[in-house]
């Protein structure tokens, strides 16, 4: 396929696709509780209805405010253009784009934090203290996971890891990625304010992290925040999804097709997580995270020391 | 070119003396002072800049009177550099001076300030541009007294006579392994010309002790943690444009002292890249958790220069691993991610140190506490600080983000690449990055969001005012610069491609060109494409609808005040909680008892961990030591000649017994 064939498939599948995600795992945790649920197409119906209506700015805001759903989105969509979705390369794939990748998802949370900020509310600085304190946290077992993925490649690039890793189909050989996935996931949940980090459905401001901090956006503003949620959702997990599945070395419909059943699968896990678990205590929090870190530790040894590269 | 380079530190000692001559009338001095420093550095950076990029390699000798040496000066890419970030950063400093210096009129005499500033900026330059250890030592100490008596400049304030005579010891005692350092080397080459250094065979155990020496000798001035007790004091105590020229370059002058050495040493051995690696770790980690405690804007800003010559310091590590490692791609990532890390910390640590300045200034505060809701009463100042807060976090599209980006690279390719034990100290480097840099955001975060945004916390904040032309000037000058380099990246790396390849140890050449580097403006570009259409869409979606103002949400409560707003201490609080040993946190608390109540009290502190129970102590123990020596002065003047007299007896008996030799 063409450089401009795998941008539009891989755009086409940025706007349509990631709004399933939080359909599949509401659906999960529904059946879990014996409810029906919201329809699987809910988040879709929920963005069409925002992105029609007016807007409510706080009197205390400033442009930043307003900056803050734009860029984060911004920023977003292009590290959805970094990871590789369909083929082992992405249209903005270079040598060093995983830091680039990285620096995106911090570039995003330091204007959502911001726009929190700016509203004045003690509520809204609260959960960005609490988002702020935890990605902090998790930012040191991201990049651990990532490098543990570039190290068979030798390029600190999804590309060189991508077909690095396809060949090494399963077994042994594959324990040191499953053990950055289970660091990953850890990472996964806390980035996107899932349970057991944080509950997206609790309904006390006071409890709230990710929720809390967009309390004053309204209409499309909303509508970004979102879409940009569910782009996250969906971004981090093909990584995820990367660092567990064999992918075909090349083929970018199978490529396509079987990220997307990973991103399925990976939807219904974060949903039957969000069954079973209950929510961490706050102070709990950097435990799981720094747990999270010396699974990923366990790995790097793994790679290192047994040779695997 | 040398010639003219020379002639530019001349320049600025005739500037200090016209500004002392006319320090009477603070209007002329001010004006002949900023002048100096503006003609200086206008001519100053195009010929570094034409120096760097065309790699000129050029010496003058000078003969003198002094039994050792000679004047012996020198042009190289590496010194090229250190000149380019000496005069960019002191030019902008100094028209930021010229206003900010309006604030003092008529309080005090601004002639120090005036008088210093361009000797302070003559010093650094001979540093880098001297090629015997005695000239440098001198301009070394030049530097390190100039800056003092900027840093007193308001020496009415106890606190900032006290900031000041740490710095002073502090100096003097980096200083002092400086001294050692140069007399093991002098005594092994003969000679403290640099050019007979280099050619000088050490002996392992001599280029240990060298390198350790240096790194603690030229790490007090870069402040390397735990050297680093000066710095969160004597940054904020100058008058702001100082703090800017100090965090900016001054302690960049330690940097390039160590890179020197290093370059005079030869091969490098594996442990050197990972005391280095640690030293950065350490340096960049505490830096930044002890500037997340502060509540005092400069203070905050001072403990980032702590992290970022860690940033720095790893970049270096790891170009040392690369070396030793016989990797010299990953060295020379290494090296040129840390060189280009110190121009753009000059730059955005420049431009955030004016914008607290500008607050000060225009509320009389630095105390984040007290401040809000200023992106309204100061729009140029907040969106400038913005730009510097990105920067610093390392985050796209600016130049922060350029520099930690060649540094990760060359810590990810040595991971792939180094001998299997020393792979995971670039995976260190990796990871202490990362961590930095997410702790780097939260702090900004802290900083931006409660001094900028919100509602205003106190009168002060209330009645703020945009600052003056000069000012603002300033710090848009350095803001455009840290975006021209974020975007713009290729351009940056032949800054420092030349020193790195040299530092790195590649064959003569330009060095390795990085062809993903074009990615980072294609990236930057697309980012604000992106951004660009969405704020289109949203504005078209909004355009025949209802876009109202309303108050923030406050869960019903009808009467909310600015006091309620989250304040920087519990924004912090969180992070520091699992660190509160490195950032020595003490709880004061108090709270109502009994059955009738009446108060209650909650305070929590951070200390300096290596001040407090490292510094102090030891500081005390010397005192204590010294004390006993204090027995011999009596201050009495027979018992003096005494002394003298025994001295003199003493000195006979030896020379004569024979002992002393010939």
């Amino acid at each position: 396929m063409s450089a401009a064939g795998t941008l539009a498939l891989q755009l086409a599948m940025l706007l349509a696709l990631p709004p399933l995600l939080p359909g599949v795992i509401g659906r999960v945790k529904a059946w879990f509780a014996g409810r029906r649920g919201r329809p699987l197409l809910q988040t879709y119906h929920d963005l069409f209805k925002l992105l029609g209506k007016g807007a409510v700015y706080s009197r205390t805001t400033t442009w930043l405010f307003r900056a803050g759903p734009v860029v984060s989105l911004a920023c977003l969509i292009l590290a959805g253009l970094i990871v590789p979705l369909s083929g082992p390369r992405a249209p903005f794939g270079f040598t060093g784009d995983v830091v680039l990748f990285a620096a995106l998802f911090a570039l995003a949370r330091f204007f959502t934090l911001a726009g929190a900020l700016d509203t004045g509310s003690s509520f809204e600085g609260m959960g960005a203290s609490r988002d702020a304190a935890f990605s902090a946290l998790a930012e040191p077992t991201l990049f651990l996971v990532l490098a543990i993925m570039c190290l068979p490649g030798g390029a600190p690039s999804f590309a060189g890891a991508w077909t690095a890793l396809s060949p090494v189909a399963s077994g042994v050989g594959r324990a040191p990625w499953f053990a950055a996935a289970a660091a990953l996931f850890v990472v996964y949940l806390a980035e996107n304010s899932r349970i057991p980090v944080d509950d997206p459905e609790t309904h006390l401001e006071l409890t709230m992290i990710h929720e809390v901090m967009v309390l004053d956006h309204g209409g499309p503003d909303l509508a970004f925040i979102l879409y940009g949620s569910a782009l996250k959702l969906f971004v981090l997990g093909a990584v995820l999804v990367h660092l567990v599945l064999p992918f075909p070395a090349s083929g970018s419909w199978t490529f396509a097709a079987t990220l997307v059943a990973g991103e399925l699968a990976l939807g219904v896990v974060v949903g039957t997580v969000e069954s079973i678990m209950a929510r961490q205590r706050l102070q709990q929090v950097p435990q799981l995270l720094i747990g999270a870190f010396a699974i990923a530790a366990v790995g790097l040894a793994s790679v290192t020391f047994q040779g695997v590269r | 070119m040398l010639g003219l380079l020379l002639a530019l530190p001349i320049l600025l000692v005739v500037t200090a003396a016209a500004s002392a001559v006319v320090a009477k009338s603070d209007r002329i001095a001010r004006i002949v002072g900023t002048a100096g420093c503006l003609v200086t550095c206008g001519v100053g950076v195009p010929t570094s800049l034409v120096a760097v990029l065309r790699a000129s390699r050029d010496e003058i000798r000078y003969g003198w009177t002094l039994p050792v040496g000679e004047l012996h000066f020198g042009i190289d890419p590496l010194s090229a550099f250190f000149l380019l970030c000496i005069f960019l950063v002191s030019g902008i400093a100094a028209v930021y001076g010229a206003g900010y210096l309006l604030a003092y009129a008529g309080r005090r005499r601004l002639a120090p300030a005036l008088v210093f500033f361009p000797l302070l900026v003559a010093a650094m330059a001979t540093v880098v541009l001297a090629r015997d250890a005695i000239v440098l030592i001198i301009a070394w100490e030049i530097m390190s007294v100039a800056s003092f008596f900027l840093v007193i400049f308001e020496h009415d304030r106890p606190e900032v006579r006290r900031a000041g005579v740490l710095y002073l010891i502090a100096s003097q005692a980096g200083v002092v392994c400086l001294f050692v350092l140069f007399a093991l080397l002098g005594r092994a080459a003969g000679s403290f010309d640099f050019d007979r250094l280099s050619g000088a065979a050490l002996t392992p155990g001599l280029a240990n002790a060298a390198f350790l020496l240096a790194v603690a000798g030229f790490g007090t001035k870069a402040g390397f943690w735990p050297l680093h007790v000066w710095l969160p004091d004597a940054h904020p105590a100058a008058p702001t444009h100082v703090s800017a020229l100090m965090s900016g370059v001054m302690i960049k002058m330690g940097i390039y002292g160590l890179l020197r050495i290093l370059l005079l040493l030869g091969p490098p051995p594996s442990w050197w890249g990972v005391v280095m690696i640690g030293v950065g770790g350490v340096s960049g980690i505490a830096g930044v958790l002890l500037a997340l405690a502060q509540h005092d804007l400069k203070r905050l800003l001072a403990y980032h220069s702590v992290e970022n010559i860690g940033i720095i310091a790893l970049g270096i590590g790891i170009g040392l691993l690369g070396v030793s490692q016989r990797q010299p791609f990953v060295g020379f990532l290494g090296f040129a991610g840390a060189m280009l890390h110190v121009l753009n910390h000059g730059l955005f640590k420049g431009l955030l140190f004016q914008a607290a300045g500008s607050i000060q200034k225009a509320t009389g505060t630095r105390d984040i506490e007290s401040l809000g809701g200023l992106l309204r009463t100061m729009p140029v100042t907040g969106a400038l600080f913005l730009v510097g807060s990105i920067a610093i976090c390392g985050l796209p599209p600016l130049n922060g983000f350029v520099s930690e980006w060649l540094v990760f690279i060359g810590a990810f390719l040595g991971g792939a690449a180094f001998a299997p034990g020393w792979t995971v100290y670039a995976i260190l480097v990796v990871v202490a990055l990362a961590l930095i840099g997410g702790l780097a955001a939260a702090c900004f975060v802290k900083a931006f969001g409660i001094v900028f945004l919100g509602e205003p916390r106190s009168d002060r904040a209330l009645q703020a005012h945009e600052s003056g032309a000069a000012m603002r000037g300033a710090m848009l000058v350095s803001a455009l610069l840290c975006a021209a380099i974020g975007v713009w990246p290729a351009g940056a790396l032949r800054l420092v491609a030349r020193e790195a390849a040299e530092l790195a140890r590649i064959p003569a050449g330009a060095g390795p060109s990085l062809p993903m580097l074009s990615a980072i403006p294609r990236a930057a570009l697309v980012l604000a494409a992106l951004a660009t259409l969405l704020t289109l869409v949203r504005a078209l979606l909004l355009r025949r609808r209802a876009v109202l103002r309303a108050p923030t949400w406050g869960c019903g409560y009808a009467a909310p005040t600015a006091r309620m707003q989250y304040t920087a201490g519990s924004f912090a609080r969180p992070l520091l909680e699992p660190f509160a040993l490195i950032a020595g946190a003490r709880l004061e608390a108090r709270g109502p008892d009994g059955p009738f109540p009446t108060s209650a009290r909650y305070a929590r502190h951070f200390g300096d961990m290596a001040g407090e129970r490292v510094f102090a102590p030891a500081y005390r123990r010397v005192l204590h030591l010294f004390s006993r020596v204090r027995g011999l002065q009596h201050g009495r003047m027979q018992l003096y000649l005494a002394y003298i007299l025994i001295t003199l007896i003493a000195l006979l008996v030896w020379q004569l017994s024979g002992l002393g030799g010939r």
